[in-house]
């Protein structure tokens, strides 16, 4: 391939439109007729609906439907968008439609709803002790998956687990107590870890939960027409999303018409879709009118997702060179109100993965609180896995007297690292390929490590420096996708896309490699997204840093057969077999007669009166369904171009980024101030650039962001949430970061993937939260802080009496 | 032990916390939104001055100048991130000041200038030097947050055309970003700053 398009910079289409505000997200779009609605949000975090007296809302001038949970299709006890037992403050109850906001939130407060409280707890460990109180009537945690996984919308198993005093009483040392988990696993010698091992440490760390906060909240408008459901949301997967919201509404996913071609961020939190969507739907369909949900920060606070939290506590030994010789990890997991998630066992798979311990053992509690349902969030547990073990690492490289940089290259994935438990068959998982010693020598050079660490630790007046390095994984890729293209008439490619524009420019980057592959001038490439009635192929959803990697692989798999279809109408009509057919100048040609060829042009006009295979009649037998109905509804259109990526893969994918973060600290004021940011991705091929490295410094801020000012507190008095708007909840401002910040990738192949490339958005999460805590534990001591995020009252507080002050175990200060 | 849940949110509001499910409030004037007035209320019909035109409109005394962009004159680009002053998504000129205008009354604004992103492009379609660098240099992922962050960017630069990064970044710090690459942000808006001094 010639190097035309992958690894260039370039203008993505949709950026015009973002510029002049003529890009439309959700809450942009009107319809005749449009109702508004305003939810009625539980004020208690855990309650029973008894009765509902609407009728003094229903008689209000202006009112026009009510949705309740009972409107709602049942979906195997999975969260649904309205609730009788609401589990956490801000649940919605129910949803009423007026002709406009006032009215239906003037509605909202005449609405009579007589609430039974139920017990109800914010704090996981809570939920634990002997006499804690379960978050819900049925039990407090969620057990170990059934072996082969569950199928979608299999109710998962929730148990009742309590520890006993006796486990309870480390809590006095500010450890984690550690009684019977729920899921755990093992490999190697631990024991003969431990007593080999030069150092043990064993310390215990508090992740704290943060919102996800897109800037665009999940707000969406609805409107049914002849029996479809149209409905404009955000979503981070247009094509995955619609058979979700046919599940939530209950119709079947041919019925829904979802349109988003932009989405203002979702960092997980919108991965397919939201189940708040169904409100609009189905209120639209009761009031017969098209429904506007407006949704606020506040009201994004409660049903928009956060970031699970955990305690953890890490005993690792180490040699005296550093390496690890066993690590046991335990965590305590916080679902929130809903879940079960697995951010646990990501977390475990990460440290794994990360350190190479010879030995480790993982074990972990996945608990429910009455506080808002979590979701995955950019790097939902390896990022967390960093936090946990990152500070532990960190202290040990200074009792040891091994370098920061030179304690996590010794430890680092090399190769096809293996990773994880031991699986059934006996065997460990690997990875695909990792760079990641190659990574941190790079980073390391870039970032004058040696000359920021000879100055570190030196106070000047009440300022001291510190630096810090963490390696951030993530998975980074799936398999098994497909795509769709045409070559038309018009000598243009189209490319279909189904991937949503979230602002990762993965949508438009796999037409990249179409174009790549078909040598086609990229002024002539056009790209269909975020219509579902657009014909979108069958396409991973935008979650887990997997789209890059999964979509290039299919877009090369289908552009490879729009090429074989090419030279096999070249050598029908001219002569010879299709190898001794070449493309290059938007022309398939003879080898060596350019002369004798067809312009793209004249082969797509030759497709469609070839027909068959050529241009759509004919599919292949292995696409999804879903690819299917798109094809055949572009059949006939030009040259087609599909195909099912059934590209070998030996190993994982996982990508890496290394942060190195240089801090100052201020010890008479606590302020902790950012002087400088690196990261350095071993993340395949570099697609696009730019995108890439504003991938390695934007998720990289969400962790400094985690490690220096972002949090979520629910109250644990009222069990309401105090972080319900950014001025409490605190992301990272442009003042929070120095005035410039470094990125840079090692561009290898992977080498197990066509087009070299993995994924980039979540590792650079972990890199920033661990580099920034080991740059602050650097600068005033490893044993100031063990939680986060560090705040100034937590620095001046353990500084000036000369140890740890903070309660460790309490998830919400 | 039962309760209503207005009797359990006075309890809460007595006891110095609340969940708020009325966090913002409009009533309709036109079409648009479907009921014309209720009867009594103070209406007013203005004219007010968007992006160089003279715009009719019908607004409520309590309606903010974001809600009236938005849903009232169809100037969607105006975004609301918080409706409370914390994000900068609906940054608008006024009199070439930046302002948010999800806390601006709409009544308040008559007779001055204001300028939404959809103002700035020239009467030919060319993009403002500022737009034209954000594309430049690709300065933004999702965008949501990027007409609030031009606005800002454009009413900073009338009042110092030659910021260094830093300045720019005081400048338009009472925007956020969640996506949250700041620095590319900055060097968007700092070649914006250069393209607008060689206009």
């Amino acid at each position: 391939m010639a190097e035309t398009h992958i690894g260039r910079n370039y203008t993505p289409p949709d950026h015009v439109a973002k510029v002049t505000g003529r890009a439309r997200y959700a809450e942009d779009f009107r319809a005749e007729g449009m109702l508004f609605t305003k939810l009625l949000l539980s004020p208690m975090p855990h309650a029973r609906v008894r009765s509902i007296d609407t009728r003094a809302a229903l008689a209000m001038p202006g009112v026009r439907a009510i949705l309740t949970a009972d409107d709602l299709p049942d979906l195997n006890g999975a969260e649904r968008a309205l609730t009788n037992e609401p589990l956490y403050a801000g649940e919605p109850i129910l949803a009423v439609a007026a002709v406009d906001e006032l009215t239906a939130a003037e509605a909202v407060e005449r609405i009579q709803v007589d609430l039974e409280p139920l017990p109800f707890v914010v704090n996981a460990l809570d939920s634990l002790r002997p006499d804690g109180p379960n978050p819900r009537l049925t039990g407090n945690a969620w057990g170990a998956p059934a072996p082969g996984g569950q199928g979608p919308g299999a109710p998962a198993p929730l148990e009742t687990i309590k520890w006993t005093s006796e486990d309870f009483a480390v809590e006095a040392q500010g450890q984690l107590p550690m009684g019977r988990p729920l899921e755990e696993w093992s490999y190697g010698d631990l024991a003969a870890g431990f007593a080999g091992a030069a150092l043990v440490l064993d310390e215990t760390f508090v992740v704290q939960s943060t919102g996800h906060h897109p800037m665009e909240t999940r707000s969406a408008m609805a409107y049914w027409q002849n029996g479809k459901l149209y409905i404009h949301a955000s979503t981070q997967s247009v094509a995955q999303t619609r058979g979700n919201i046919a599940r939530w509404v209950g119709i079947d996913p041919t019925q829904v018409m979802l349109i988003c071609e932009y989405t203002g961020g979702g960092f997980g939190s919108k991965g397919g879709g939201a189940v708040s969507m169904s409100i609009p739907a189905l209120l639209s369909r009761k009031a017969n009118a098209p429904v506007m949900m407006r949704i606020t920060r506040e009201e994004e606070s409660y049903i928009g997702r956060a970031r699970t939290n955990m305690t953890g506590r890490a005993r690792i030994g180490f040699a005296r060179d550093g390496r690890i010789t066993a690590l046991d990890l335990f965590i305590v997991q916080d679902t929130g109100a809903y879940g079960p998630l697995g951010d646990h066992r990501s977390a475990g798979n990460a440290a794994s993965l990360i350190y190479q311990p010879p030995a480790m053992r993982w074990r972990a509690v996945n608990v429910l609180t009455n506080t808002p349902p979590r979701s995955q969030q950019r790097s939902p547990g390896p990022m967390q896995a960093n936090g946990i073990i990152e500070p532990v690492i960190t202290k040990a490289a200074k009792q040891l007297g091994v370098d920061q940089v030179a304690i996590r290259r010794i430890n680092a994935p090399e190769g096809k690292a293996l990773f994880g438990p031991t699986l059934p068959n006996g065997r460990r998982n690997h990875v695909t390929s990792a760079f990641v010693k190659q990574a941190l020598d790079r980073g390391a050079a870039l970032f004058n490590w040696d000359e920021r660490k000879a100055r570190a630790g030196q106070r000047q007046g009440s300022k001291v420096r510190g630096v810090g390095v963490t390696v951030g994984p993530h998975g980074a890729g799936s398999i098994g996708w497909d795509a769709i293209m045409t070559i038309r008439p018009d000598g243009r490619l189209y490319v279909q896309s189904g991937v949503g524009n979230l602002g990762t420019h993965s949508v438009i980057d796999l037409a990249r490699v179409a174009a790549q592959v078909l040598d086609m001038p990229w002024e002539k490439v056009e790209v269909i997204w975020g219509d579902t009635g657009k014909h979108l192929p069958w396409t991973c959803p935008s979650v887990g840093s997997q789209t890059t990697h999964a979509m290039t692989r299919a877009n090369y798999a289908g552009a490879m057969d729009a090429r074989r279809k090419l030279q096999e109408i070249a050598a029908r009509d001219l002569g010879g077999s299709p190898d001794d057919y070449e493309i290059g100048g938007e022309r398939v040609y003879r080898r060596g007669s350019p002369g004798r060829g067809l312009t793209y042009a004249q082969a797509a006009r030759r497709a469609i009166e070839l027909g068959g295979t050529y241009d759509g009649h004919e599919l292949p037998g292995d696409i999804n369904p879903m690819t299917r109905d798109s094809a055949t509804s572009l059949a006939g259109l030009g040259l087609m171009g599909v195909a099912k990526d059934n590209h070998p893969r030996d190993g994982v994918t996982y990508s890496f980024v290394i942060g190195f973060a240089e801090v100052e600290v201020d010890v008479e004021t606590g302020e902790v101030r950012l002087v400088d940011f690196l990261g350095v991705g071993d993340v395949g091929t570099v697609i696009n650039p730019r995108s890439l490295l504003a991938q390695i410094k934007g998720g990289s801020c969400l962790g400094i962001a985690h490690a220096i000012c972002q949090k979520s507190v629910v109250d644990p008095r009222y069990g309401v949430s105090l972080t319900d708007r950014f001025h409490y909840s605190k992301p990272l401002t442009i003042l929070d970061i120095p005035a410039r910040m470094q990125a840079d990738a090692l561009n290898l192949a992977d080498p197990e993937t066509p087009v070299g490339a993995r994924g980039v958005g979540e590792p650079p999460v972990g890199a920033g939260y661990g580099a920034v805590l080991g740059a602050i534990a650097d600068a005033i001591g490893v044993d100031v802080f063990r939680r986060a995020p560090v705040t100034a009252d937590i620095i001046l507080m353990s500084l000036e009496n000369g140890r740890r002050m903070h309660e460790p175990l309490r998830a919400h200060v | 032990m039962s309760l209503t849940r207005r009797n359990f949110i006075k309890g809460v509001i007595a006891g110095g916390a609340a969940a708020s499910s009325a966090a913002y409030l409009f009533r309709g004037g036109g079409s648009l939104l479907g009921q014309s007035s209720a009867p009594g209320s103070v209406e007013r019909l203005l004219t007010l001055t968007v992006n160089g035109q003279a715009r009719r409109v019908d607004v409520m005394k309590q309606e903010t100048l974001a809600m009236t962009l938005r849903y009232k004159l169809g100037l969607t680009g105006t975004k609301l991130g918080c409706d409370r002053a914390e994000c900068g998504a609906c940054t608008v000129l006024i009199d070439d000041v930046p302002h948010y205008s999800c806390s601006v009354l709409t009544h308040m604004v008559r007779g001055r200038r204001i300028v939404t992103i959809e103002g700035l492009a020239g009467s030919g379609g060319g993009l403002h030097p500022v737009q034209q660098a954000v594309v430049d240099e690709q300065g933004f992922q999702c965008a949501f947050c990027l007409p609030g962050f031009v606005m800002a960017t454009v009413g900073f630069l009338k009042a110092n055309p030659t910021p260094t990064r830093e300045e720019l970044a005081h400048g338009i710090s009472g925007n956020l970003c969640r996506c949250q690459d700041y620095d590319k942000i900055l060097t968007s808006l700092m070649r914006g700053a250069e393209y607008l001094r060689r206009t």
